[in-house]
């Protein structure tokens, strides 16, 4: 154990003096309460600390105490369903109102713990050990797997019955022939990467329910997205919608510098939600890691941290995981301060020049692998990002834009006419989108690469042609063009246009998107035709197909799907009398 | 060695620089216990423990240092941080802006003293907002409504008048439950003038609501870092009022532009190293340590609820203080200068103003079944008719179709009938009638945010 004594403190910081072998980040405990801190420089007999909670109270000669370990989260089952702050420190442990620095006791829960290994087995990091459920059911079963830095053969292993997560389940004699105990839990750095086997490219896509996203940008398992977008663009209802409706089996949501109200909405949301695919409430699948705008800087850096640490957890047992981070900003401006703390030379906007080299350790440790016991895992980050003034050239989007594969840029304009998701379909791209054509071609829908081309050219084209309308007036353009706008609204409010709130609309599986998707492909082809034919499009924006078309994806729910078939029948009926009537028209 | 409470240090200042002094630390002290400056003059200042090591501590002073010398400083220690003493009689007087009594009366009764830093609600015992309160104003009742445990501010700017809307706001904000629940309003001017104060307190006496009220006055000649105390004083009071008394207390905090530029200069001032157009690279926390203070909690009974006010400076809504308090809040209400000027009140701009926290609070079971699609429908019919205005500004009203040319009278007609409140505050269920009567011009096929039923129902019955 090493001991320090306080010399100097001001703020966050402190100095103390030390004969002790510290090392840098190396984890501290401060004063009586145990104020959590980490030192981060050292100079002849002095160590600086940054304390990532209020130093409030304390003073020259207060003891500094270190283990020699770095930053360090306690991994165990107890995680899931669960809320913690950024240090992953339960906020449930006792039921505190207000939060105040310094240690916090730990509740003690109990596991039905399974053994899968025997006596005499050998066993190397990240093979599984045995299988826990919590005691009252309520919860995933989970695998506890030896640490990835520990093996040997089990002398001992517990037998089938509950145990507290604390409680030796397995002894094992290491190489050097020495005794470990595993329990439940153990301990890992935040700031180093969990090992894996092998890593994979990026896989089939996590179906996130939002049409906008599956069809028109998707985003691989294994994947990295980023959300920017000015306040009030919808980042955070967005990334809560996908924490609700992805496909993922774990979700580790990271409320990094944000607000207190919105993770009480999380927290009362989500286990009233039931997963569509297990019938369990959702809460059962999510962590929660709270580090709200009012907390402690510091402790905001190391959140992120955190938050992938336990991702990559879970994904170690063979799990899809997806991370939702909101936002990263908060976590760049915390790293802004600190730096500007220790007099590092700032680099633009004041971040420093590792600003890049974060972001880029942060967004590699997404992946799909298998892991070292042989499974396959994936861990997909999404991570919204707060650009100031809505400035998508400041440093934090652009840096973060070289290391993501999927941009989901949300645009002012549609939030404020209350059209979400607002992601803006033209500056967004996804690079995944080309490896998933296969996946989309399986599950019927062989077209899909040319169908979304097709979308995405009509967008684009829309925006040139309001151009031009501004100019001329909507009246000047040809039926042609005109049509080509029609289509484009059609577009954008029947399937674009998606209510995070609407029970029926919330979520749409891929089955959905296909169907939807070919009946605005084949309305767009039917209405060029009868336009080529002479047909107004004024005529055809009148037709009844069209409202119907408008509100398909909130009128027909996954379940009846059957009910597209009348929409089918609707279009065609409409535009044969359409053409029928035409044609009588032009015949005198 | 234990803490000393209520000591004084003589001779003991080493040296004095801009706010701060540094002074030989010859007792125990912690890091941000307050302590009362008292120079020769005998007056007192207010200050706090900066730093410290083995020999010296640092002290900054909430207040000028003008005045002081090294000899015939006394230091008093208090031994803890900052605090307010707090008790029931705080409703109905007037403080300054660092919580002493201002108004000439008595002291108030104090039953408990609160760090003004406050504490950090835990997020897990956050209750969820969601009590509508109906505030009578159309365009916020109906579009941005605002819920108990919010913080919703107004983005105003100089000549608009924010500070009248504040105050209708206090004045005839109401639940809709007939529960006859205590209600507290807590009302922070910062660095405001004389006049505007005065004029504040008068009018909440004359709508009868000052006996609930307390008044926390930093006035634009106190000093800069009296400023930065201000709204920690109003919240610390407004916490008391809503957690020990059980009240709904709704926060009102004029102007936080001013908080913001006090910020700008303390931090100048410690020479540290300027962000954004010179405002420390702190401030979007410095800003959520008091934002973050608007809640409520399980298991009791009242709600703290924040309306800041804030001037965009030069009309800039990105500019870094709207911008970062964007951020934090839970939506804005933004004023516009345009509707002002044709005579609109309150001018509500409509389209960049949001409520987050909107969706837990309406619709069935809180307010009407069709609430958020009414809303969502005038939001989408209200952006169209925008972009109409902007067609037709070029190529004039002869080149827009007919449906255009209804978007165009849809805009008139919500403007000035919608917005625009000369007959006074408006029910819910009357800003609901109004809004359906608007969007009956519209053809079916415009209105894709209502269900056929609610076109039916609402718009085309008895046609």
């Amino acid at each position: 154990m090493n001991q320090a004594a306080i010399r100097w403190i001001s703020g966050p910081v402190l100095r103390a003096v030390t004969r002790d072998p510290f090392t840098i980040q190396e984890a501290v405990l401060v004063g009586g309460k145990g104020i959590l801190g980490e030192v981060i420089r050292m100079q002849e007999d002095e160590i600086t600390v940054q304390l990532f909670e209020d130093g409030t109270g304390l003073r020259p000669g207060d003891p500094v105490t270190g283990h020699g370990l770095p930053l360090s989260v306690r991994l165990g089952p107890d995680i899931l369903g669960n809320i913690f702050d950024g240090l992953l420190r339960t906020l449930g442990g006792e039921e505190r109102d207000f939060l105040r620095p310094g240690q916090m006791a730990l509740p003690v829960v109990h596991f039905h713990f399974t053994p899968l290994a025997e006596p005499g087995r050998i066993l190397k990091g990240g093979d599984p050990l045995g299988s826990v459920q919590p005691a009252n059911k309520a919860g995933k079963e989970q695998l506890i797997l030896i640490p990835p830095d520990r093996a040997g053969e089990v002398l001992w292993i517990a037998p089938a019955a509950e145990y507290d997560t604390n409680a030796t389940l397995c002894q094992l004699r290491d190489h050097h022939g020495q005794t470990q105990t595993i329990t439940m839990c153990h301990f890992w750095p935040v700031r180093r990467p969990r090992p894996v086997a092998r890593r994979l490219p990026v896989g089939p896509p996590l179906l996130t329910g939002q049409r906008v996203l599956d069809t028109l940008f998707p985003v691989a398992r294994g994947g990295k997205a980023m959300v920017p977008g000015g306040f009030g663009t919808g980042k955070t209802v967005l990334l809560e919608t996908i924490a609700k409706w992805c496909d993922a089996d774990v979700i580790v949501y990271l409320g990094c510098g944000e607000r207190g109200n919105e993770m009480a909405g999380v927290l009362d949301e989500f286990p009233k939600l039931e997963d569509p695919r297990s019938g369990r409430p959702l809460m059962e699948r999510m962590v929660v890691i709270a580090n709200t705008s009012n907390m402690p800087v510091a402790a905001r850096e190391a959140s992120v941290y955190t938050g992938i640490t336990v991702a990559e957890y879970f994904r170690d047992q063979g799990l899809k995981v997806a991370l939702m981070a909101d936002s990263t900003s908060r976590w760049a401006e915390a790293l802004r301060e600190v730096s500007g703390r220790l007099g590092e030379l700032p680099g633009e906007a004041g971040y420093p020049a590792y600003l890049s080299t974060r972001l880029a350790e942060f967004y590699e440790r997404a992946s799909r692998v298998i892991t070292l016991s042989g499974k396959n895992g994936s861990l997909t980050v999404m991570g919204a990002v707060s650009p100031p003034s809505s400035d998508f050239s400041e440093p934090v989007t652009i840096q973060t834009k070289r290391y993501v594969r999927n941009f989901w840029a949300l645009d002012r304009k549609r939030a404020q006419a209350r059209f979400y998701p607002a992601i803006d379909p033209i500056t967004s791209y996804s690079e995944d989108a080309d490896s998933l054509a296969a996946w989309w071609s399986q599950e019927g829908a062989p077209a899909w690469a040319i169908q979304r081309r097709r979308l995405l050219t009509l967008l684009e084209e829309q925006t040139r042609l309001e151009r031009m309308a501004r100019i001329l007036g909507k009246d000047a353009l040809p039926p042609g063009q005109r049509l080509t706008l029609l289509c484009a609204e059609l577009v954008n409010d029947g399937f674009l246009r998606q209510s995070a709130f609407s029970v029926k609309d919330r979520h749409a599986s891929p089955r959905k998107q296909i169907r939807m998707l070919a009946l605005l492909i084949r309305f767009m082809e039917r209405a060029e035709a009868a336009v080529t034919n002479g047909l107004s499009v004024e005529r055809i924006a009148a037709q009844p197909i069209m409202r119907r078309l408008q509100r398909m994806g909130e009128e027909i729910d996954d379940t009846e799907l059957e009910r597209f078939d009348e929409l089918d029948a609707l279009l065609e009926a409409d535009f044969s009398a359409l053409v029928g009537t035409d044609g009588q028209e032009q015949q005198p | 060695m234990t803490i000393q409470a209520d000591l004084y240090l003589e001779q003991a200042v080493t040296r004095i620089e801009g706010p701060l002094l540094f002074v030989r630390r010859l007792v125990e002290v912690g890091l941000n216990d307050a302590v009362e400056v008292i120079g020769i003059d005998g007056r007192t200042r207010l200050g706090r423990v900066a730093a410290v090591d083995e020999t010296v501590m640092t002290i900054e002073t909430l207040d000028t240092t003008s005045g002081l010398s090294m000899a015939g400083t006394r230091i008093r220690l208090i031994g803890e941080p900052v605090t307010f003493a707090l008790g029931p009689g705080i409703l109905g007087r007037v403080f300054d802006g660092v919580g002493r009594v201002a108004d000439g009366g008595p002291p108030v009764a104090a039953q408990i003293k609160s760090p003004i830093d406050g504490a950090i609600i835990n997020p897990l015992r956050r209750a969820k907002p969601e009590d509508f309160i109906e505030t009578g104003i159309s365009a916020i009742d109906l579009l941005d409504s605002l819920v108990r445990g919010q913080k919703l501010p107004i983005f105003s700017a100089g000549g608009l008048p924010h500070n009248r809307l504040a105050v209708e706001i206090a004045l005839h904000a109401r639940l809709r439950s007939t529960r006859d629940e205590p209600f507290a309003i807590v009302f922070a001017g910062i660095g405001v003038p004389y006049d505007q104060a005065e004029r504040f307190r008068r009018t909440l006496e004359e709508g009868g609501a000052l006996g609930h009220t307390a008044l926390f006055l930093n006035l634009a000649s106190d000093s800069s870092a009296q400023r930065l105390l201000t709204p920690r004083f109003a919240l610390t009071a407004a916490e008391y009022l809503a957690y020990h008394e059980g009240r709904h207390v709704l926060v009102i905090m004029t102007d936080m532009t001013n908080y913001c530029e006090a910020l700008r200069e303390v931090s100048a001032s410690h020479g540290e190293i300027p962000s954004r157009k010179g405002y420390p690279g702190y401030m979007y926390s410095d800003l959520a340590t008091l934002y973050e203070r608007a809640g409520r909690i399980h298991g009791r009974a009242g709600s703290v609820t924040q309306i800041p006010i804030l001037t965009m400076p030069a009309d800039d809504i990105t500019h870094p203080i709207p911008d970062l308090t964007g951020y934090i809040t839970e939506g804005q209400i933004t004023l516009d200068r345009k509707l002002d000027r044709a005579g609109i009140h309150p001018p509500i701009g409509v389209l960049p103003s949001l409520s987050r926290l909107m969706k837990d609070g309406i619709g069935a079971g809180f307010t009407h079944p069709d609430h958020p699609a009414l809303a969502n429908q005038l939001y989408a019919a209200y952006a169209r008719t925008m972009g109409i205005r902007l067609l037709a500004g070029v190529v004039g009203a002869d080149g827009l179709t007919r449906t255009d040319r209804l978007f165009l009278e849809f805009g008139e007609r919500f403007e000035h009938r919608f917005i625009a409140q000369p007959d006074g505050p408006r029910t819910l269920e009357q800003s609901m009638a109004l809004g359906w009567e608007l969007l009956k011009p519209l053809p079916d096929t415009e209105l894709s945010r209502l269900s056929d039923a609610q076109i039916q129902h609402h718009l085309r019955a008895g046609n």
